[in-house]
């Protein structure tokens, strides 16, 4: 909490890291309980996820952080939106977009005599505005017609995957013509690999300082404090503190789209270096188990993030090793959501959420 | 045995000494209703008076702590109300149940079993038209009925399980005035037709204009029944609102310096308001050209019962909720204590810090400086002697009178810890007990005494006495200043001139 | 116009389980609640199909497909309507969880991804007289039983809702359910069955997705049809025979695809695919018809009683 005394937060903190450790031992637990139950060898399948994820520097940097770094802009995305009460379940459609646009950019600029810097900037804000536009949809037909978000958004996904491959079959495919993808982007224009670091590439530092600054301006300034607010009550914002809460949750459902943009200008900039369709395994739609576990907290989603990327190289390594399906994973995902969930209810006990928007205007 | 009433036939409905207790309250201590055939029985009383309580128990809703009844001379203990729809008592609450997307034959059919039978609805309506007298077209939808014919559905809803005990909940208190008097018209058909109605209204005119006989209720009491004959709009409303006015503590009169009044000085009224119009938020106009002002340093009671405009003015006062017409001049940081509190006033998961900050939340801008929020609210924490474990602890751990205070608190302060320019306060001190009550009293005072221009509004027409330095009443959407008694402002209050 | 019949073979063929899942979601959100899960409750019910029908033929299948869409249901109903926990995240979790167990169980009992099985599908039946009907009947007529079964539905369905006190019932809770609860109606008790019909429907429509269509197991079959199942409501103005058409068009989009490349054009099919999804959005702004939700829906729900 940002309203809490120095020596305070201290033991918060302190607390908190007792809770992660044991939700980590939890985790732990959980999939050796489910492999047993699989009548697999736990042993192998804990030290492949183990060897998978955190086992080396190699898969620290290029299997785990390499796919927490989606995961973190779209983790703080879905956070965003969820904090204020909007329900983006849109972030992989707008990743998706977000990723055509960087492509469009970055393969327009042999046309234009620029440096790579500056074109690795025009990408990744042409990535954000894409995705801000494309959940801008979403917005505005929540704002004007009380459209639920859930539904607008699921229908964007759709609608941006066919684009994708669209784009990658037609306008934007690679000159041969061979392979449903666009031409690669010019080496200059590849986010620079971070010394020492495998694959991992300079996006992490942005999508950190992203993450930071998100945290803070949720946490600390007056804006953050109305998003937190009208995803509480919106009657009681609109009430007493006299906040505009349409206009507060359109910009939050614009921000989200955007850092879900970026989230997938960035993947294109260091990982894929193309556009393709299943670009994405699914980023948009784990962020928002990342989002849920970290509390909807941008700093809190850099370890939970940290530990999905893990979870998901792991599970890649559980399959080449161990011959343990990696869609154990994806279960033992759904449960820290359920789990999550339980313990939010439990704890709310019998208080209703505070108003969220139905799909009609309120009569 | 079966209670014989004046015409030699059993009583409609026989209420005796009836009790009731709603977890601290006690609603009804002594409370009895007799009923005659054939007769509208006019129920009066004022906000809290147990009129509501009373049928409710009638209808099967609630159960009695002590008492009988009887319906139609046969005792009656209904276990719900399905019990006494069978008994032919039927219900029109204030607030309806209706599905406004289906039709009125729809609405009508809810809750039945097996294959629905519109055809048999739609010839039971028509026949109800017939013997009744009113005409409802079976297939309109309800959200495109005007309110009165709305109530009309509810009523049908009633009449179609064949009632014949009618009662009906402030029924006037949504309708326009032409509408109220068909429908007090076709009360008066339905009683002469052998039924039995009983009206719960805190409408003088009203009852007296159609009712045969009258009860008044009176904190829980049955304090007069008597027949229309032999009552007069005097003695109802004394019975009303009682004769009685003991001086509470620290009321006004007794000991509060009065220096703060210097009439001469005033200056600039804080609020005005001209002719001002104010609908609510779907668009029904509630207040009618309504012109009053509002000065430095006073505290100005509103009474009214609950539903005649004066949260709509409230609102408008505080800048919730804007005029459809007229001019209102007021300041542009109103503090606000509205009388749904979880939902209108805190986070209730939230820090108690957080939600100090709630206020002025939506003009903020910039950096937020928590440690000066954590500072301002243990100031004012202390101030109002709020127990709690300091400005973190979350606002739901708070007993409701120390959430108030705290909601009063922040409202009373002007976010740079001057003097706020004015606050509108809605039943402040609903639920709280006698000392919150105290403190909350006093607070509002002192924010008038350091000059700040006061709105208070009471169901409770002692507490508004009390604090009042002037009274406006609402009556109907009309807002009137009327003299600081508790004669003066009963009569007005119930519509009496 | 040989071309037509097979496309119009292909349109009713890909639209049944569209359908089934459909009306699964109609009826709950008619009900005033949302299903993100409905996705899992497919992906379970092809999952339950395989299984069932490995055991013991294509009734088996069916039962299998059923038991597997309930299973979703039970977790949906035990989180929404006993916990009180919020729709949309608990229906997303239960599709991941949905993903994640056939998945791992699929790989684990029946081999490596990829392995094609043979399992007894449910071949077409003609209906007499009917299937001989120019243009139509090879196409309508000549379907798998599970087909002729969703035809019932429609005008079931829309009986049920128009004509009965359950179903007068079950809308008035997606309206205004404490107007319903006055009338004395067990709110949370229409809730739940709404939600295990919406299992049991959606998980027949796995079930099709296997036994009639693919006559295997593909981890991830279910391929967004879930979520297409609650675009298809919303396009149908949440009425019976407006889902009919809306799965009919989900069905004939893709159904196009095919079709055009077969006929080797180079039109950019994506746009068909994509146009129901767009059709959707414009429905739900209001500017296709009169798409009026139930006015609860997707509302939290009250603590329990």
């Amino acid at each position: 909490m940002s309203a809490t005394p120095r020596r305070r937060r201290t033991r918060l903190v302190l607390s908190q890291i007792a809770l992660a450790a044991l939700a980590l031992v939890a985790i732990v637990a959980a999939t050796a309980f489910l492999l047993l139950v699989g009548g697999y060898s736990v042993r192998d399948g804990l030290v492949a996820l183990w060897s998978g994820s955190l086992g080396s520097w190699y898969a620290i940097t290029s299997a785990t952080l390499v796919r927490a770094v989606p995961l973190l802009c779209t983790g703080v995305a879905v956070a965003i939106a969820f904090r204020a009460g909007v329900f983006n379940i849109g972030a992989e459609g707008q990743l998706l977009v977000g990723a055509a646009a960087a492509t469009a950019v970055s393969l327009a600029t042999p046309l234009v005599a620029w440096s790579g810097g500056v074109t690795i900037i025009l990408a990744l804000a042409a990535a954000a505005v894409a995705g801000g536009l494309w959940a801008g949809v979403a917005a505005v037909l929540r704002a004007r017609f009380g459209v639920l978000e859930v539904i607008s958004t699921i229908m964007l996904n759709f609608v941006a995957v066919h684009f994708v491959s669209y784009l990658v079959r037609g306008p934007v495919q690679e000159p041969t013509h061979a392979y449903p993808q666009s031409a690669t982007i010019a080496e200059s224009l590849h986010l620079p690999r971070l010394p020492g670091a495998g694959r991992l590439h300079a996006g992490l530092l942005l999508a950190i300082a992203i993450t930071a600054v998100s945290g803070w301006v949720v946490r600390r300034t007056a804006a953050g404090f109305r998003l937190m607010a009208v995803g509480e009550n919106p009657d009681a914002a609109a009430s007493a503190g006299q906040i505009d809460v349409g206009r507060t949750t359109t910009r939050a459902f614009l921000a989200s789209g955007a850092l879900a943009g970026l989230a997938g200008g960035i993947e294109l900039l260091g990982v894929t270096f193309a556009l393709y369709e299943n670009l994405s395994p699914g980023y948009g739609f784990t962020a928002i188990a990342v989002a849920l576990l970290a509390g909807l907290d941008p700093w809190r989603v850099l370890p939970t993030a940290v530990l999905f990327g893990a979870l998901e190289a792991g599970a890649g390594a559980m399959q080449r090793d161990a011959g343990i399906p990696s869609t154990l994973v994806t279960v033992i995902e759904a449960a820290l959501i359920l789990a999550a969930v339980t313990v939010q209810a439990l704890r709310l006990g019998r208080r209703p959420n505070p108003g969220r928007a139905s799909i009609a205007a309120e009569p | 045995m079966t209670h014989v009433g004046a015409a030699d036939a059993p009583l409609a409905l026989d209420m005796r000494d009836v009790a009731k207790r709603y977890g601290g309250t006690q609603a009804l201590i002594d409370a009895s209703l007799s009923v005659r055939p054939g007769t509208v029985h006019a129920l009066l009383g004022e906000n809290g008076a147990g009129k509501t309580t009373l049928m409710r128990i009638a209808f099967g809703l609630e159960r009695p702590d002590r008492g009988t009844m009887h319906v139609g001379g046969r005792v009656a203990r209904f276990a719900s109300a399905a019990d006494a729809i069978e008994r032919g008592v039927g219900m029109v609450h204030q607030h309806f149940s209706l599905v406004p997307v289906m039709t009125v034959a729809e609405n009508i059919a809810l809750g039945g079993r097996g294959r629905l039978d519109l055809a048999g609805i739609r010839a039971g309506l028509g026949s109800l038209a017939e013997r009744r007298g009113f005409a409802l077209d079976p297939d309109a939808v309800v959200a495109t009925l005007s309110v009165a014919a709305q109530q009309r559905v509810e009523l049908a809803k009633a009449l179609m399980h064949d009632a014949r005990l009618l009662v009906l909940d402030e029924p006037t208190a949504v309708l326009a005035p032409g509408e109220s008097a068909e429908l007090l018209r076709w009360l008066r058909a339905y009683a002469d037709a052998g039924n039995a109605a009983v009206l719960i209204t805190h409408k003088l005119h009203e009852a007296l204009s159609v009712a045969d006989d009258v009860t008044v209720l009176r904190r829980g009491r049955t304090v007069l029944a008597a027949s229309r004959a032999d009552a007069s709009p005097r003695s109802l409303t004394a019975a009303m609102i009682g004769g009685d006015a003991e001086p509470s503590e620290g009321s006004r009169e007794a000991g509060v310096d009065a220096t703060m009044h210097d009439t001469g000085t005033r200056g600039e009224p804080v609020f005005r308001a001209t002719m001002v119009t104010i609908a609510d938020e779907r668009g029904l106009v509630r207040v009618w050209n309504a012109t009053t002002e509002v000065w430095r340093g006073e505290i100005v009671g509103v009474a009214a019962v609950d539903g005649n405009g004066q949260r709509e003015l409230l609102r408008a006062l505080a800048g919730r909720l804007d005029p459809v017409s007229g001019t209102l001049v007021r300041p542009k940081n109103v503090g606000f204590v509205p009388e749904d509190r979880h939902r209108d006033a805190v986070l209730l998961e939230r820090s108690l810090a957080e939600n100090v900050a709630l206020r002025g939340a939506g003009a903020r801008r910039g950096v937020l400086d928590w440690s000066a929020v954590l500072a301002r609210t243990d100031r004012l924490l202390r101030a109002l002697d709020v127990r709690a474990e300091g400005a973190t602890v979350a606002m739901r751990t708070l007993s409701g009178g120390n959430q108030q205070r705290v909601v009063l608190a922040r409202e009373l302060a002007a976010e740079d810890g001057g003097t706020p320019t004015a606050v509108v306060a809605e039943n402040p001190t609903r639920g709280l007990d006698v000392r919150a009550t105290a403190v909350v009293h006093e607070r509002l005072r002192s924010a008038a005494a350091e000059g700040a221009a006061v709105v208070v509004y009471s169901s409770d027409i002692d507490e508004v006495l009390l604090l009042a330095d002037r009274v406006l009443v609402v009556y109907d959407g009309r807002v009137r200043e009327v003299r600081a008694e508790r004669d003066a402002v009963g009569r007005a209050m119930v519509g009496v001139e | 116009m040989d071309a037509l019949t097979p496309f119009l073979a292909a349109t009713v063929r890909t639209s049944v389980p569209l359908a089934l899942a459909a009306f699964g979601e109609l009826l709950l959100e008619r009900v005033g609640l949302i299903n993100i899960g409905l996705e899992g409750a497919v992906l379970a019910g092809a999952f339950g199909a395989l299984v069932g029908a490995s055991a013991g033929g294509v009734v088996l299948g069916y039962g299998g497909a059923v038991m597997g869409g309930v299973l979703i249901a039970v977790l949906f109903g035990a989180f929404v309507l006993w916990l009180r926990a919020d729709q949309i995240i608990a229906g997303t979790a239960l599709t991941l969880l949905s993903i994640g167990t056939t998945g791992t169980l699929y790989r684990s009992w029946y081999g490596s991804a990829g392995a094609a099985l043979g399992i007894p599908t449910s071949a077409p039946f003609a209906i007499p007289g009917l299937s001989r009907l120019p243009l139509i009947g090879a196409a309508v007529f000549t379907q798998p039983p599970i087909t002729y079964l969703t035809y019932v539905l429609a005008p079931l369905l829309a009986w049920w809702f128009a004509r009965t006190h359950a179903g007068l019932a079950l809308r008035a809770i997606g309206e205004r359910p404490d107007a319903a609860a006055a009338a004395g109606i067990h709110v949370d008790r229409v809730r739940a069955l709404a939600i295990l019909a919406n299992g049991v429907l959606g998980g027949l429509a796995g079930g099709t997705l296997v036994l009639a269509q693919a006559g295997t197991f593909a981890e991830g079959m279910s391929a967004g049809r879930g979520f297409i199942a609650i675009a298809i409501v919303v396009l149908g103005g949440w009425s019976a025979w407006g889902v009919t058409a809306g799965a009919l068009l989900f069905g004939a989009a893709s159904a196009l695809q095919y079709a055009f490349q077969a006929m080797g054009w180079r039109a950019p099919y994506q746009v068909f695919l994509a146009i129901p999804y767009l059709l959707t959005l414009a429905a739900l702004a209001g500017a296709v018809g009169r798409a009026r939700p139930p006015a609860f829906l997707g509302r939290s729900l009250p603590p329990r009683r």
